[in-house]
């Protein structure tokens, strides 16, 4: 899909300096972020949180062409697994490697199980039936107190650490968190080439044809809201990780529907757009912090305006991480 | 104990009754356009604050709310989240009747958090009183305590569903809209107005919306804005319970709902000794939507129709 918009680009010369400047521009800010002051890079901590959310989000909205409003869910498995297994809650405390292994394994189950009474009915009832478990998620989380503290959520949760480097500096953070959503987004980028990405494609664009030629639609929907699931679990224990304290607060409602409008006005099914969406979204309320209501209400209107006059998003679908390779090897 | 069981028979049927508001809006706009309207429960909202402002303009000018001025700002609040309701789907759906599914979709949930800010900046975050529309007097009912406000939206809600019921079965209007409903293609090809059906849909479902909000607020005497989203996603669970598509699967789905939500609420704590509070109250709903999903996905009067034949084609 994008090759092909590629090469029929009439100047191919100005799309390659494009992407050499986007490249130069991501560098750039790689690199840069280590030295900013620390409360800069927690901003830019949570910027890349939810670049990983946007991209395991963008499976089954991007890709499989499903709404899913309850990701905040799998979110908060994956942080409340964490804050279980490796704090004094529980007086566990495994190493931060095994946590992401079992609360990604523990995702994807949750993904699936609830993933099988719907998508193998019917698949529109998805929306509905993911912002029920999101709510629930929350109210048990919230009442539970023997095992989850609670509205008061867990503190003192365990410093993170990698093959015996320890982290918990914002610093240090961010390198796990770059690392992490860099794996992720190729994994996923590579997933959308490959043959079940081509089917998600399919079901996306019409259902019935996918079908028509001999595509499992379920199985490839369930696979689809499952590693979605997965990535939101991950995405959950690097960020209790990284807050040491977890609580039902950060799990509500409005949280999932700020990811679905990132990935909307980024650029549905792109990657790219995801990292611009995440942007526009988490770096506009940092700076206008006294219109943080009406920042919500213009984002509101310009979801409506951007499906109506430009459903791809901001970032076009062919300008793609593909592009940008090009961009930087030449054709 | 035979007390009690009224009470709580009472109670399920005055919250059934404003679920059963809200469902059909809900199973209506379904019928024509095969889209889940996330913007639904924002009217339910914006019905209780409409109220509110006509009745506060109507105390300005007459001093004192007479059953007049209710009976003005009841309607004249419903009637205009209706024309709100066709002015939405005018602006954000209507561009998109020929896109994926997942545009209008997208769209509704766009309007709906516009809405919610929207009213939040306009009337504050915080809940507001809100004023009974019915005196409040209590009676007396073999044990059971029923209230003047409970009758009140009882009689308002049968009032409204039997007004809709007769307009869609009985009326040219109904005709055109449940034609549209059963194929919005054939109906096209038939030469039916199907502009005029969808309008028609968006104006209804969201009026008796509205007249839900204002109905819930009395009765719990409390608008925020933030009261359509539980409530929505319990209406729109009735609706798919009822067979989502059918108008009296809606009422029915409605009724169930609440009388299971009533009964195991009050049933809860006692079957699991206390572990299970009432505070799982919204649980229960969900759970049902499960298995409603898993047992009878069409629901109790719902057809039984494939995925695949609700799909609209784009038009190319």
């Amino acid at each position: 899909m994008s090759a092909v918009g590629i090469s029929q680009s009439p100047k191919p010369q100005a799309s390659r300096l494009v992407a050499l400047l986007v490249l130069a521009a991501i560098a750039a800010l790689v690199a840069a972020t280590p030295f900013l002051p620390n409360y800069h890079i927690r901003v830019v901590n949570s910027l890349l949180i939810y670049i990983l959310l946007g991209i395991g989000l963008n499976i089954v909205i991007g890709y499989t062409g499903l709404l899913d409003l309850g990701f905040v869910a799998f979110y908060a498995v994956g942080a409340y697994t964490y804050a279980l297994l490796a704090s004094p809650q529980l007086d566990l405390h495994l190493p931060f490697l095994l946590i992401v292994g079992i609360a990604a394994v523990l995702g994807m189950i949750t993904g699936i199980l609830l993933g099988i009474p719907v998508l193998k009915l019917r698949g529109d009832y998805l929306a509905i039936v993911t912002l029920g478990f999101g709510e629930i998620i929350r109210i048990v989380v919230n009442n539970v107190d023997w095992l989850t503290g609670g509205p008061k959520g867990i503190a003192r949760l365990d410093k993170a650490s990698v093959l015996g480097v320890e982290i918990a500096r914002p610093v240090e953070i961010y390198w796990l968190l770059l690392v992490t959503v860099f794996l992720v987004g190729l994994f996923v980028w590579r997933l959308e080439r490959s043959i079940l990405g081509k089917a998600w494609a399919a079901i996306r664009e019409d259902q019935d044809a996918a079908r028509g030629i001999g595509i499992n639609t379920t199985n490839a929907k369930l696979a689809a809201f499952a590693t979605s699931a997965t990535i939101g679990a991950i995405a959950g224990t690097i960020f209790a990780a990284s807050q040491r304290f977890v609580s039902p607060e950060s799990f509500t409602l409005q949280e999932s529907v700020l990811i679905v409008l990132m990935i909307v006005i980024g650029g549905i099914g792109n990657i790219l757009g995801i990292v611009a969406g995440a942007a526009i979204l988490i770096l506009l309320p940092e700076m206008l912090r006294e219109f943080a209501e009406w920042r919500i209400l213009f984002l509101g209107i310009l979801m409506v305006v951007l499906i109506i006059v430009r459903p791809a998003g901001i970032v076009p679908r062919s300008f793609g991480p593909e592009k940008l390779i090009r961009g930087l090897f030449g054709k | 104990m035979l007390g009690t069981l009224i009470q709580q028979t009472v109670n399920a049927l005055t919250i059934g009754s404003i679920y059963a508001l809200i469902a059909l809006g809900y199973t209506m706009v379904y019928g024509v356009l095969r889209m889940i309207n996330f913007a639904h429960g924002e009217m339910f909202m914006l019905g209780a604050y409409a109220a509110f402002l006509a009745l506060t303009l109507f105390v300005g000018e007459i001093g004192a709310i007479g059953a007049l001025g209710l009976t003005i700002a009841f309607f004249g609040a419903v009637v205009a989240v209706g024309f709100f309701g066709v002015g939405i789907e005018r602006l954000a759906y209507k561009p998109l009747r020929n896109s994926t599914r997942l545009a209008p979709m997208l769209s509704s949930l766009g309007v709906s958090l516009t809405l919610v800010t929207g009213i939040q900046i306009l009337a504050g975050p915080q809940p507001v009183a809100f004023p009974s529309f019915f005196p409040t007097t209590r009676y007396d009912f073999m044990g059971g305590t029923v209230t003047s406000v409970q009758i009140g939206i009882l009689i308002a809600a049968f009032v409204l569903m039997f007004a809709l019921y007769t307009l869609v079965n009985r009326s040219r209007m109904g005709i055109i809209v449940r034609a549209v409903s059963e194929s919005r293609p054939t109906a096209q090809l038939l030469g039916i107005n199907v502009n005029l059906a969808i309008s028609a849909v968006f104006f209804a479902g969201p009026l008796l919306g509205a007249a839900g909000g204002i109905l819930y607020a009395s009765y719990y005497g409390i608008m925020s804005p933030s009261m359509g989203a539980v409530i929505g996603l319990k209406a729109f669970t009735a609706a798919i319970l009822g067979g989502i598509g059918s108008i009296p699967g809606a009422m029915l789905g409605a009724y169930i709902l609440a009388f299971v939500e009533v009964g195991g609420t009050a049933l809860l704590p006692l079957i699991t000794n206390g572990v299970l509070g009432t505070e799982y109250r919204d649980v229960l709903s969900f759970v049902i939507l499960i298995l409603v999903l898993l047992v009878k996905p069409a629901g109790i009067l719902g057809e039984p129709v494939s995925e695949e034949s609700m799909v609209y084609k784009r038009e190319f």
